[in-house]
């Protein structure tokens, strides 16, 4: 059949394009770090193959201390906000207020990591909101002489990566509880004397695992690497591996990006060995959990236990919102001296008098989210199309290769990425850095636009097709506006995500491409917490506007269209 | 301008779903196959059409004007579809629905506006073109579907159990309206249904899908 050639070709076509634009980048600079984690690096005249870059690595200052923190905040931000998100989930009492809840996540879904960061150090630190507050009331005349932000533990970088972790896995389980018939599962479960959360534990929590399997190992491989956040939240002496890597990177002593190459390939082990213990983890609960289902314990007790988690999760969230607020209450801020709770004046004199680089910064996140987002929105198009035409379900293997990005920590092949530009004469360019971000950018638009694309009734592409309409008349004038608001929130996630990037433009950019993003981090740690919440509240903003024209847009054009009310899944 | 089956069969992973069906179908002339759930009647019709899963295989032909239809894409069939639903697109108002299917044949704008107003006149809804097809009544948006897929000019119809969501009442108006309109444009129909009453409203040939093997 014609229709189904022309659907594996399209098809094609865009595995070629993923295959020569996302998967070849990072095999190759991954192929190119690793040369230079043992020794071959032409570049800088090392072209003696040995160990002796593991050797520097190892006895750099304090590394060890470095590998376990970064392994304590990964691991625990990952349990942690599962736990979190799972409770929450499990206490939203039906669709109406999972709905809602979904709703009432979008801002800190959409605000870039480092934007979180920032504020949350504005909340939690001995100046912060919280001890202003409390000042009073524990009788505080100068902020406390405590470290609790970049705190040696790093128990703030874990609270930060919780925090901006856990919306992302709650909506990612209700969009896995859709698959799930959870009312009557409930219903079955209670009529039998269970609980609700022993049915949630023991009978909805298993089914979920296997659909939110990839995404918390998204979650897992950011915790473990971040750079962004563990810049502004995490300890500084020792950092976390991926920051100690990126500063050995950006050292003025080139001979320290041979050392540099070997921490990003253990990184990478490190991440492998994560996900290797989620496995066992997994394989383990399965065992002892068979064995607890079996006993048939009805578990009424651990409902309290669940609504306490939940409240704590739900605390945790409203954390987040406070340190989004404080930002824009320090951008606006004139005197603010301590323990004041509120600022004594305000003035609008730190936007205004940010100059040029603030509009400059602005355009460059605003262009490259354009950029990254259409052509990603293009590929995922023309992939689901393709899929469609060739009336084909996707394979494992295509599902693996859309979340590899995602899973492969970003510093382990960015650097190797940024040589190979460099022969392409590519590196320090816009395009360069699209190309990178866009890594990044097309994995979460295809996940956020493939659930809604397949979701659409078939009969409407059939209808088209008995009067006489070809695939393409289908695909613009049928498929492509009855999805214009899934379409639209996949666009906004691609914005969201590209403006956060921060790793990619500052390894691909060559320092020469300033974003909000590289701006507000760089301004973290200067001493004027007006100006960088200024950029860091631009850097929230733009996202956000982006959810908002997402909503927006299809509620004007479908004004008169009750048919795709609530057509949103 | 005749619906021909030639001792066409579908069969899945090797199994036949039902004994091969040769059927000529008339200008204006209503079949109706009727058969038990999961016979495959509903597979017909997507072999007909040309939306038959890549699962199943079809052997035998079919034939419409004479034209073979197995190597032609659904678009090109000249096919229309009723559905159980409406499927009305959403996105489109009324009359917009009615403008994506009308022919490429009128042309001018004009002529085209005034193609559509005759079709919404004739299916009662008059000075409807700019409303939300959501806010049409059932029977409304019946006739509205049915007049979208005639606008097309098909020169054949397939109608998949296209009343059985209607009450009763609505059922026999709009099963009067469809057949009339069929009869009237010297369409052949074939009707897959449940209903004996279908059936018999329709007069024309009526078939039986049995599993083979089976009784």
């Amino acid at each position: 059949m014609s229709a189904a050639r022309d659907g594996r070709a399209l098809r094609g076509a865009v595995l070629a394009v993923l295959g020569i634009g996302v998967i070849g980048p990072i095999i190759a600079g991954l192929a190119l770090t690793a040369r230079a984690a043992f020794g071959l690096l032409p570049a800088i005249g090392s072209t003696e193959a040995g160990l002796a870059p593991w050797a520097q690595l190892l006895a750099l200052p304090g590394i060890a201390t470095s590998v376990k923190v970064t392994l304590f905040t990964g691991l625990g931000s990952t349990a942690l906000s599962l736990t979190l998100a799972l409770a929450i989930a499990a206490g939203l009492r039906d669709r109406l207020a999972r709905g809602g809840a979904a709703r009432l996540l979008t801002p800190l879904l959409a605000v870039p990591h480092a934007a979180l960061a920032i504020g949350l150090a504005f909340v939690l630190a001995p100046s912060g909101w919280i001890a202003r507050v409390l000042a009073p009331l524990l009788g505080l005349v100068r902020p406390p002489d405590i470290a609790l932000v970049g705190d040696p533990w790093g128990v703030a970088l874990l609270l930060g990566l919780t925090i901006k972790e856990t919306p992302f896995l709650l909506l990612m389980i209700l969009s896995a509880l859709t698959q799930i018939p959870l009312r009557q599962q409930l219903a079955a479960g209670q009529s039998l004397g269970y609980g609700r959360a022993a049915v949630w534990l023991k009978i909805i929590v298993p089914q979920l695992w296997p659909l939110i399997r990839l995404p918390v190992m998204v979650v897992l491989a950011y915790g473990l690497s971040t750079v962004d956040m563990g810049l502004i939240l995490g300890p500084s002496t020792p950092p976390v591996l991926a920051v100690a890597l990126t500063r050995l990177f950006f050292s003025p002593d080139t001979a320290a990006l041979l050392p540099a190459s070997a921490g990003a390939l253990a990184q990478v082990a490190l991440v492998l060995a994560a996900f290797g213990l989620v496995l066992a983890t997994e394989r383990a609960i399965r065992g002892l959990g068979l064995a607890w289902i079996r006993r048939g314990g009805r578990g009424r007790g651990i409902a309290l236990a669940a609504r306490i988690v939940a409240a704590g999760g739900r605390a945790l969230l409203a954390l987040g919102l406070l340190a989004m607020l404080a930002l824009v209450v320090w951008s606006l801020a004139w005197r603010w001296p301590w323990p004041a709770a509120l600022p004594q004046s305000w003035s609008l004199k730190a936007w205004t008098g940010a100059g040029p680089g603030l509009g400059r910064a602005l355009a460059a996140s605003l262009w490259l989210a354009v950029a990254t987002t259409s052509l990603s929105l293009a590929l995922a198009i023309a992939w689901l199309e393709g899929e469609d035409r060739a009336r084909l379900g996707r394979a494992g293997w295509a599902q693996g290769l859309i979340y590899l990005p995602l899973l492969v920590p970003q510093i382990a092949f960015l650097y190797g990425l940024n040589v190979l530009f460099l022969r392409l004469g590519l590196s320090g360019g816009y395009a360069a850095v699209i190309w990178a971000q866009s890594l990044f950018v097309f994995p979460y638009v295809m996940i956020a636009l493939s659930d809604p694309w397949r979701a659409l009734d078939p009969r409407l592409s059939r209808a088209a097709a008995s009067l006489g309409a070809g695939p393409w008349r289908r695909l613009f004038t049928v498929k492509l506006p009855v999805l214009l608001m899934p379409i639209l929130t996949a666009a906004a996630i691609g914005v969201a995500v590209s403006v956060a990037q921060y790793l990619p433009t500052l390894f691909i950019g060559a320092g020469r491409i300033a974003t909000l993003t590289t701006e507000a981090v760089t301004l973290s740690s200067a001493s004027d917490r007006r100006v960088t919440g200024v950029y860091a509240s631009l850097q929230a903003g733009l996202p956000l506007a982006g959810y908002g024209a997402a909503l927006m847009i299809p509620a004007l054009v479908h004004r008169n269209r009750r048919g795709l009310k609530g057509a949103r899944s | 301008m005749s619906l021909v089956l030639d001792t066409v069969a579908l069969s899945l992973g090797g199994h036949a779903l039902f004994a091969p069906l040769s059927l000529t179908i008339a200008p204006g002339e209503i079949a109706t196959v009727m058969g038990p759930s999961g016979v495959g009647k509903s597979t017909l019709l997507d072999a007909i059409a040309g939306h038959l899963a890549p699962a199943f295989t079809m052997s035998g032909r079919v034939t419409l004007d004479g034209r073979e239809l197995r190597a032609l894409p659904a678009e090109a069939r000249r096919i229309g579809l009723v559905f159980q639903d409406p499927v009305l697109f959403p996105h489109l108002s009324v009359g917009d629905n009615l403008a994506f299917g009308l022919s490429r044949r009128v042309t001018g704008r004009a002529a085209r506006r005034a193609a559509v107003d005759a079709a919404l006149e004739q299916a009662g809804l008059a000075g409807f073109y700019h409303r939300d097809p959501a806010s049409l009544s059932g029977g409304q948006r019946s006739r509205a579907a049915l007049m979208r897929s005639l606008l097309a000019d098909p020169s054949a119809l397939l109608l998949d159990e296209p009343f059985s969501k209607l009450d009763t009442g609505l059922r026999d108006e709009i099963r009067a309206f469809t057949f009339a309109h069929l009869r009237e444009r010297a369409i052949p129909a074939l009707m897959v249904t449940h209903d004996p009453a279908d059936a018999a409203a329709a007069g024309g040939a009526a078939i039986s899908l049995e599993v083979p093997g089976r009784g």
